[in-house]
């Protein structure tokens, strides 16, 4: 087996390792922690699908603010301390665990489902782009050309956001 | 290639994400496996983007921006309803129950 395979296989096995514990533990700090693992494990996962730029911003965006953030309220909740666990009964783990399974196996079902010949790119592409133009203006080129405006509603979306969770912190709604 | 294999990782992280959700009552949990759906299919974006162009991994930037969006609110309508209830167990947060 080929060297980026195998290094592949054991990302993802990582990732849905670190995935099943996250939903699993009980404590809300663990659930995150292994969450962090997982985020981890993909941004691995990303450098091997040729997104090297893909790949920083997932641990810089996602490993770095965001779940620094869920940590925060974590903490600031004072969720951290050993308590009763937060899991359904029996009944609720069942129909879960069922309307996964249907889910995973809907997905499956697509197995054999490709997108058509004629819009695909010739295999080693992106990596061809990227040795040209360099990895980040492979990906920043486009982003403010062909999707410039939804570039701009995105700056729109995150100002919205910081107001929102301004208005909704403050002690008094 | 890996885009058989990444899109097979990315159905089942995309399962337990929703797996979580239906098992918790936690809604931080609940919240951190929302974030875990968004990644699986951050990974399919980035997977197809290898055969369909680059503009997959244009996508992801934007679902990360949408994802730090609804981190900073979501947490922050968490952080309200535990000074309402004094609680983020889903069990106790009942107004709409019938």
């Amino acid at each position: 087996m080929a060297w980026p395979l195998i290094i592949f296989w054991a990302f993802a096995g990582l990732a849905i390792a670190s995935a099943l514990c996250c939903i699993t533990r009980v404590n809300p700090l663990a659930s995150a922690l292994w969450l962090v693992v997982t985020l981890f494990s993909l941004a691995a996962l990303f450098v091997l699908l040729d997104a090297q730029f893909i790949a920083v911003l997932q641990v810089l965006v996602y490993a770095g603010a965001i779940m620094v953030l869920f940590l925060f309220v974590i903490m600031l909740l004072n969720l951290g301390r050993p308590g009763p666990t937060d899991l359904k009964g029996p009944l609720g783990v069942a129909v879960g665990v069922l309307l996964a399974l249907v889910l995973l196996w809907q997905l499956g079902a697509l197995r054999g489902v490709a997108p058509a010949e004629a819009i695909q790119l010739p295999p080693g592409a992106m990596a061809r782009v990227a040795a040209e133009q360099g990895m980040v203006p492979a990906v920043a080129r486009p982003l403010f050309d062909a999707y410039l405006v939804p570039f701009e509603i995105t700056s729109i979306l995150l100002l919205a956001a910081i107001v929102g969770a301004v208005v909704l912190a403050k002690r008094t709604l | 290639m890996l885009l058989g294999p990444a899109l097979a990782v990315s159905a089942v992280l995309f399962t337990l994400g929703v797996a979580g959700v239906l098992l918790r009552r936690n809604a931080i949990v609940i919240f951190m496996c929302v974030e875990l759906m968004l990644n699986a299919v951050n990974l399919t974006f980035v997977a197809l983007a290898q055969r369909l162009g680059v503009a997959g991994q244009v996508f992801v930037f934007f679902v990360m921006a949408v994802a730090a969006a609804e981190a900073a609110v979501g947490l922050a309508i968490i952080l309200a309803i535990y000074r309402h209830r004094q609680t983020v167990n889903l069990q106790n947060i009942n107004l709409l129950k019938g």
